[in-house]
């Protein structure tokens, strides 16, 4: 399979992964925030 | 009164930990499962070619930004009718995600309307009711962090998610009601109007994103049952029996 | 910051999102431009006159023309039973097709054209492999998309732009 082809997605790159792009940025951000919350939290409580 | 016997936060605690990462693994596998065939193995479409792939995270992210709203509605019925705290803390615990899904549903949709139709925002039924429904998470979730009296905000967060719950049908049945700009059903109960190798890259999407939300509310809920209840003797004990396993020789 | 203040922020930032999204709701909702009227409810005189509204429908097959300018585009907006005649000056969506579906917001004119400012292309809930929409056409089953309800079945045909 051609790489470059598929990446440009028939010249539509920017809209097809700038949602793909933006699908995983979020995930990755509300995982990193929620880890943070429950590392303040058990210390806070100390288990 | 065994059904109950989970919601007690107490009970609920250590029964989230335990599923929430089983639910990410299985978010985990089908969500590598859609996008591979989503972007490797499904074909380009006969009208739009390429761009259409943006489906396959738009329909999922929209299809929850839905569900998580009616979900909370339903912890919001049995908050106000069973008196549960642990109901209006799974309100607490679901909003955030149906933010990021909502946001994601209309970013995803304006990337996808300027190639095909046209435009990035048009006020049309179907997008200004999902605009609506984010400013209903949003208006939730600062209700219940205006409010300090913890007892009150549950009541209040509630009541508001139930009103709220009413966006939903119009958002869903928009492109039926009326004439709009977005299309209409391609996945309905009556039967589908999108090809097989299209349609199951869309639906284990949808599955990887229920199984994803599931295992963040799982843990989040947690965070919140903690923040809430540090002071419970419960929490104390936990305490106590963590640090037996840890230091197991010394106990 | 006190714990009043910050309650008072958070209400104020609660209120003023409610506020934008009442102003927006409404805006949009009285200026009717949430849904479309058909070329039938125009004639029935349903639509604004005097003020924006947007058309819809499908792009009568044969009627594209443009003008001697390059960019002014004249075209009819049909829902079969009845046809609207539309003028515009601007970039045309890649999906906008003669025989497919059309939104045009806009006023309509004392001569009864209807002057477009902007043009979206309107694409209908089919998604399938250009193959299984050649060989849909060659056992002679079109392909039924809806544009506006209660609309006649429109056969759409696989278009250029879709690369295999």
């Amino acid at each position: 399979m051609n790489w470059s082809e598929f990446f440009s997605m028939g010249e539509r790159a920017f809209y097809v992964w700038g949602s793909f792009g933006a699908f995983g940025l979020a995930i990755i951000v509300e995982i990193l925030l929620l880890r943070m919350r429950l590392k303040k939290v058990t210390e806070k409580v100390k288990i | 009164m065994s059904i109950f016997k989970y919601a007690s936060p107490s009970t609920f605690y250590p029964l989230a930990g335990k599923m929430a990462p089983w639910f990410a693994v299985i978010a985990a596998i089908l969500g590598a499962a859609g996008l591979y065939l989503g972007l490797f193995r499904a074909p380009v479409d006969f009208q739009q070619g390429e761009v259409y792939r943006i489906i396959f995270i738009h329909v999922p992210t929209a299809w929850m930004a839905m569900l998580i709203y009616v979900i909370m509605a339903v912890y919001g019925v049995m908050a106000l009718t069973f008196n549960t705290r642990l109901s209006s803390m799974m309100i607490e615990a679901l909003a955030p995600t149906g933010v990021m899904f909502t946001v994601l549903a209309l970013w995803t949709g304006a990337l996808w309307g300027r190639p095909t139709w046209g435009t990035y925002w048009a006020w049309d039924a179907r997008m200004t009711s999902t605009l609506i429904l984010l400013f209903l998470y949003i208006g939730y979730m600062a209700l219940v962090n205006a409010m300090d009296d913890k007892k009150r905000a549950d009541k209040a967060g509630a009541l508001l998610v139930i009103v709220g719950s009413a966006n939903v049908p119009i958002i869903y049945f928009s492109v039926k009601w009326w004439n709009t700009l977005h299309q209409g059903y391609s996945v309905a109960a009556s039967g589908s109007s999108m090809d097989a190798s299209m349609r199951m890259p869309m639906l284990l999407m949808t599955f990887a994103c229920w199984a994803y939300a599931i295992a963040i509310a799982l843990w989040r809920v947690r965070a919140i049952i903690l923040e809430r209840e540090k002071e419970a003797a419960w929490v104390a004990n936990l305490h106590g029996s963590a640090s037996l396993k840890t230091s197991g020789v010394r106990a | 910051m006190k714990a009043r203040h910050k309650r008072f922020m958070w209400i104020a930032i609660g209120l003023s999102i409610i506020a934008v999204a009442v102003t927006l709701v409404l805006r949009a909702f009285n200026s009717n431009l949430v849904f479309f009227f058909t070329p039938s409810e125009v004639a029935e005189q349903k639509a604004p006159k005097d003020r924006t509204f947007r058309l819809g429908g499908l792009v009568t097959a044969g009627s594209l023309a443009r003008t001697s300018d390059g960019l002014t585009v004249k075209f009819d907006v049909t829902d079969i039973a009845k046809t609207i005649p539309v003028t515009y000056t601007g970039i045309l969506p890649d999906l906008f097709k003669e025989g497919k579906g059309v939104v045009a917001q806009g006023k309509i004119g004392a001569d009864g054209v209807f002057k477009a400012s902007e043009v979206l292309a309107k694409h209908d809930e089919n998604y399938m492999p250009p193959e299984a929409a050649e060989a849909l056409k060659k056992a002679g089953h079109p392909i039924e998309g809806k544009v506006f309800a209660g609309q006649k079945p429109v056969v759409t045909q696989a278009s250029s732009n879709a690369k295999p």
